[in-house]
């Protein structure tokens, strides 16, 4: 809502001297979202003054244009020459000239300069080169007679005038029009407030026939008709202006009539011509099948829920949103309908978003009209319309329907400083409840009625913040409270920050990547069609129709950021992410819609629950480049599948737990290079390098690995238990196996440490080894340090080479492993 | 050969004059010794075996019984001498040898020790683990709940029916269809009905997490974004209360004296409502109306708009189940990318959420 402060000040008693900003900021005390205080012409200087085009030239140019070469009268002696690309004046008419040393907002500074042939001494503007508007089909032309050659611009055109630009809160409906912001005012600034006062005639149904057949839909519709409108009568200046400083396009005196009294009251009004109606006017639900064709010549297939106004023709207007094309005032109205009712905020709502057609008046009805203020518009309209159009009050005033009831509130006087945190006097409360409006009767428990105008005061709490706001919320006083002991984190909590520490320390940037994937990605990734990762939930309403879908794995977007670092010359990466990754339930139910009277039954809690996809967390890395750099002390090392796996390893160390790698097959991942990672025997995730066919299909540097893991699988560890520690020496024996090429290195490991008994403290494999005999006879040599070690004495070497021979056996029925000779 | 006859004999090797050059000899040949080998070659020549004096030791038995006492003594002195001086040229000779070793051995420590980088933990994460731990350290719990949210948490149970106008401000991510009553959440407010719907009062949690809105990428809008919202009920929960933990906020993030202002506002979900301005952590106000020292953080308003807060809608505590004539709470929720970026000065919101690392890696571990 803009509105002029120069209008506003006609309803409230201003203190003398106020400035623009300080009454903004009074606003802004009583909770108005006050965006700016300014005037348009703050960002202009130099002079702009109104001139009289004397008489101008067409002259056609080479590229096609044709310009104007003007005359202007500017109040000096002599008029001056200025080209002009416009065409929709005439001789006679007033414009806005900038002269040589003006300044046009955006810092457009104007001088004389040589152009097609002419020196042209300035500029002849439009509304958008001054800032107040978007129109730049052609200059501003000023109503005849609204001012003099060499008048300033600025002046005439109230663009000194300080304008409120306010975010109007959908519970201060009231606030959409100059009388709502008036009366906020005089709250703000405890000044008197004047309401528009005018004499209403006597309703008496005359004015035109009007049939109401849904009165829960618009519990009251209220009608004039004036006549003898002169259609070509102009819009008085300073309406205009007021209207431009309100962001509002001038189009005709009859509209701009409707706008001007919806500024002033906050009451949408709708004109239909009368010569284009047929019967009565009726008020009810569209039809199936039934169409409207809108002021903006659009064609709108209406929904049942839709509310319409219609005549015998059918419907003639979306009700409260936008009139039909069919009975909308033209050029050669003379008579007219005017409508103000009072439409059921709600119906207006899904009307609104069905058609997508947000508009002034449904944003105040939407929001609440004031129920009680339609006669005072219409009678404004009326009044407007005859001064300045020449037009008849025809006689009649229809009214139909008692407009909603009004409610009466119970409030303890006590609760506003209670909640508060302040004393509030019981007399204070109701003082500031007559402030806002409210009548109030009784003594410590309070029936309050809000004001016609404030529908959004129904409950007490309501009415509490009424009293605490104007009251100050400056005055409350700043405590603490006093919680109860607490837990801190939660075990699982603790992990997620000890995973995300680990990681870092490990060498990986974390990075937080949009949820939004294609579903190409999964081709590229080489996911087999009946993939579960495949199955994601959709988005109705993506920001790009490239990426309708929610993640079900963390890979895609890290990819993504990886791949935009490379672009950016960043060539070594380790980056990792944890979040949600999106995984939808086959029989998913629809969720149920529980009341909100009431907490809902478990059941209802339950079936929303299950309606939901499984959203686990998840942790996942991506590599690439080199994971240590080449330097001083020698070349560099390349990230292989191994710092993926070693990655996995480093989550689950933090949960103080141990991954069991086994070789894996999934997408996307390089098949001989795919580690599956599980928790006992259930696979958690996977890691290695990628396959180099997703690698191609998706751009990345070669030998890209990755590692994904499901977090929410591991769980807080247990307190550790600490390990008894010998201090008698240890033995330490090496053993190199051959075993064949196929054999997994941890099932070799397994079976060494299993077999070499209680007195093997640790086990390290440190050296894989193969020559050209061995890989002849298909195998490979793994060398493993054994540390045996006894709790209690000083072990014998006899003793460890007998637990060593044990384990070489035991590798050797495992695996097939042989000691090396 | 003993001298068990006491013959007086003449020993030439224990006279007086040929120990005391023996000695001499010694302990110039030990001064004269550079090195740690030399020395060890002038011990054998000078206190060996075979040494002058040793075999001067060997001939006390020579002399008459009488004079072996003194000529042993003049011998022992001689030795010991002898072997003092090796000793201390000994540990002289090695200190000169350590020290040259290790001047020898010494590298170049301004050499790069950056063989692996460094990781880093993205701010946002960071920025609000702190907030948690303000929060934790008084006594509260942190709450998480689903970002795919069914509209009654995020919506209606907020006191945002179907045709509420908040609704459609709220730029909100359907899941299927418009219609399928499930959205991304727009706000972590459901966490806080589903705390409320679960847990008896007294609640004291924060509730962080990422939300989405449909607001496309730019310097200051992100479709999805973070924040960290608060929710306190309990008997006699105030204003005051609220107020009170939101400067604790405040100062525990942005230091002491750093206080808040709340400004009436509207929020369904609470009522009264408010915003809770920041006091500026670099100018403190002194900007406003001071042309000459414009602040760049506050845009010289001396308050930055940080979130949104108020007293739970009672309505709010009903869906949940909560007796509003026994309890009453506060929320407040702030955006926490929008946090960063004027806490650290983050100019583009695009930075934060591309992933470039060389933005995340200026946060480091702790942020």
């Amino acid at each position: 809502m803009r509105a002029p402060v120069s209008w506003v000040s006609e309803h409230v008693d201003l203190p003398q001297g106020i400035s623009p900003r300080e009454l903004g900021d009074a606003l802004v005390r009583v909770g108005l979202e006050v965006e700016r205080v300014d005037s348009a012409a703050d960002g202009m200087s130099g002079p702009i003054v109104v001139g009289r085009v004397s008489s101008f030239e067409d002259e056609p140019q080479k590229n096609g244009k044709s310009i104007r070469w003007c005359q202007v009268e500017l109040g000096e002696d002599q008029p001056r020459g200025i080209v002009c690309g416009a065409s929709n004046f005439t001789a006679g008419d007033l414009v806005v000239a900038a002269l040589p040393g003006a300044v046009l907002p955006g810092g457009f500074a104007i001088g004389a300069r040589r152009t097609y042939g002419h020196l042209s001494d300035g500029m002849i503007c439009s509304v958008r080169e001054l800032g107040i508007g978007d129109e730049h089909a052609g200059i501003l032309v000023l109503p005849a007679g609204s001012a003099t050659p060499g008048d300033d611009a600025l002046d005439v055109l109230g663009l000194r005038d300080a304008v409120l630009d306010i975010a109007v809160t959908p519970d201060r409906g009231y606030c959409l029009s100059v009388r709502g912001l008036a009366r906020e005012a005089s709250a703000a600034l405890r000044v008197a407030f004047h309401d528009t006062d005018v004499v209403l005639p006597a309703v008496d149904g005359g004015a035109y026939d009007v049939r109401v057949e849904d009165p829960a839909g618009c519990d009251r519709f209220s009608a004039r008709v004036i006549t003898g409108l002169d259609p070509s009568a102009p819009t008085p200046g300073w309406m205009a202006r007021r209207l431009r400083q309100s962001g509002v396009r001038s189009i005709s005196l009859a509209v701009d009539v409707t706008n001007y009294v919806m500024l002033e009251t906050g009451q949408p009004l709708h004109a239909f011509d009368r010569a284009k109606l047929s019967g009565p006017i009726g008020v009810r639900r569209a039809r199936p099948g039934e169409k409207l064709t809108t002021l903006d010549d659009a064609v709108r297939a209406l929904d049942p829920d839709d509310l319409v106004v219609t005549d015998e023709s059918g419907p003639i207007a979306l009700a409260g949103v936008m009139g039909g094309a069919g009975t909308d005032i033209d050029a050669a109205t003379t008579d007219i309908v005017l409508e103000a009712a009072h439409w059921q905020p709600a119906s207006i709502a899904r009307a609104v978003r069905r058609h997508k057609l947000p508009s002034e008046a449904a944003k105040r009805f939407e929001r609440g009209v004031d129920p009680a203020i339609a006669g005072v518009a219409l009678q404004r309209c009326v009044d407007l319309l005859v001064e300045h159009g020449g037009a008849t009050a025809a006689a009649g005033y229809t009214v139909v329907g008692d407009g909603p009831p009004s409610p009466l509130i119970t409030l303890h006087a006590a609760r506003a400083g209670a909640l508060a945190g302040m004393p509030i006097a019981r007399d204070v409360a109701v003082k500031r409840l007559i402030e806002v409006g409210c009548t109030v009767d009784g003594g410590d428990v309070l029936q309050v009625s809000p004001p016609t105008w404030r529908p959004d005061l129904t409950d007490p709490a309501d009415l509490i913040e009424e009293i605490v706001r104007l009251e100050g919320y400056d005055k409350i006083p700043s405590v603490l409270p006093t919680p109860p002991p607490g837990r801190g984190l939660t075990p699982m909590q603790t992990l997620r920050r000890g995973v995300s520490r680990a990681l870092a320390a490990a060498g990986f940037i974390e990075v937080l990547t949009y949820p939004f994937v294609s579903p190409a990605v999964h081709d590229a990734f080489g996911l087999a069609p009946e993939d579960p990762r495949r199955i994601a939930a959709r988005l109705a309403n993506p920001l790009s129709d490239a990426e309708p879908e929610l993640r079900t794995c963390l890979l895609p977007g890290l990819l993504a950021t990886l791949q935009r670092n490379v672009g950016r010359g960043i060539r070594d990466l380790a980056l990792f992410e944890t979040g949600l990754v999106f995984l939808p339930r086959p029989d998913a139910p629809v969720p149920p819609r529980p009341g909100v009277a009431h907490r809902p039954s478990d059941g209802e809690l339950a079936a929303l629950d299950a309606a939901l996809p499984d959203q686990p967390r998840h942790v996942a890395v991506v590599l690439c480049g080199d994971i240590e750099r080449k330097g001083w002390w020698g070349p560099a090392c390349a990230a292989t599948w191994s710092d993926a796996i070693d990655a996995a390893r480093v989550v689950a160390a933090a949960a103080r737990v141990e991954l069991t790698v086994r070789a894996g097959d999934t997408a996307p991942w390089h098949p001989g290079r795919c580690a599956g990672l599980l928790l006992g025997e259930r696979t958690v995730g996977h890691a290695g390098e990628l396959n180099p066919r997703v690698i191609a299909a998706l751009g990345l540097p070669e030998r890209t690995c990755a590692m994904e893991l499901d977090l929410d699988a591991f769980s807080p560890p247990p307190p550790v238990l600490a390990p008894a520690l010998s201090t008698y020496p240890p033995v330490l024996l090496d053993i190199a196996l051959v075993v064949p090429a196929g054999v997994a290195a941890a099932d070799v490991l397994a079976a060494v440490r299993a077999g070499a008994g209680e007195l093997l403290e640790s086990v390290r494999l440190f050296d894989v080894y193969d020559d050209d005999a061995l890989r002849r006879a298909a195998r490979k040599s793994l060398a493993f340090a054994l540390r045996f070690r006894a709790p209690d004495r000083t072990l014998t070497v006899d003793e460890a080479s007998r637990a060593r021979d044990a384990a070489i056996a035991r590798a050797g029925l495992a695996t097939g492993a042989v000691l090396r000779a | 050969m003993p001298n068990p006859n006491f013959d007086p004999v003449e020993v030439s090797a224990l006279q007086p004059e040929t120990i005391e050059a023996a000695v001499s000899a010694a302990l110039a040949a030990f001064t004269a010794a550079s090195t740690l080998d030399e020395l060890k070659s002038q011990r054998l020549s000078h206190a060996g075996d075979r040494s002058g004096l040793a075999l001067a030791n060997r001939e006390i038995g020579a002399l008459p019984p009488a004079a072996r006492a003194a000529a042993g003594q003049r011998v022992g002195a001689a030795r010991a001498q002898v072997d003092r001086a090796l000793a201390a040229r000994q540990a002289e000779l090695e200190i000169e040898r350590d020290a040259r070793v290790l001047i020898e051995e010494a590298v170049d420590v301004t050499l790069p020790s950056d063989r692996r980088a460094a990781g880093a933990r993205h701010p946002l994460t960071t920025i609000q683990e702190r907030i948690a731990d303000v929060f934790t350290a008084m006594g509260y719990e942190v709450a998480e709940g689903p970002e795919v949210e069914a509209e009654w948490y995020n919506f209606d149970a907020l006191n945002i029916g179907v045709d509420h106008p908040a609704r459609s401000l709220m730029d909100t991510f359907f899941l299927g269809s418009p219609d399928s009553g499930l959205v991304l959440r727009t706000h972590t407010s459901p966490v806080q009905v589903r705390t409320m719907l679960w847990r008896e009062p007294p609640i004291y949690v924060i509730c962080p997490g990422r939300v989405y809105r449909t607001d496309e990428l730019d310097a200051t809008h992100t479709p999805v974004f973070h924040q960290v919202e608060g929710l306190v009920i309990d008997e006699g929960i105030t204003m005051a209360h609220l107020k009170g933990t939101l400067d604790h906020l405040a100062a525990a993030m942005f230091g002491p004296g750093i206080v808040t202002r709340l400004r009436p506002a509207y929020f369904p979900f609470t009522e009264p409502s408010a915003e809770p301005d920041l006091l500026c952590f670099v100018c403190r106000g002194d900007s406003v109306g001071n042309p000459a020292r414009p602040c760049r953080t506050c845009d010289s308003e001396g308050w930055i708009e940080w979130g949104g807060c108020g007293m739970v809608n009672p309505r709010v505590l009903v869906a949940c189940g909560i007796d509003p004539e026994r309890y009453s709470g506060f929320a407040f929720g702030m955006g926490i990318d929008r946090t960063l970026m004027f806490r650290n000065g983050v100019e583009d919101m695009r930075d934060i959420v591309e992933g470039d690392v060389r933005f995340t890696a200026a946060f480091g571990v702790q942020g």
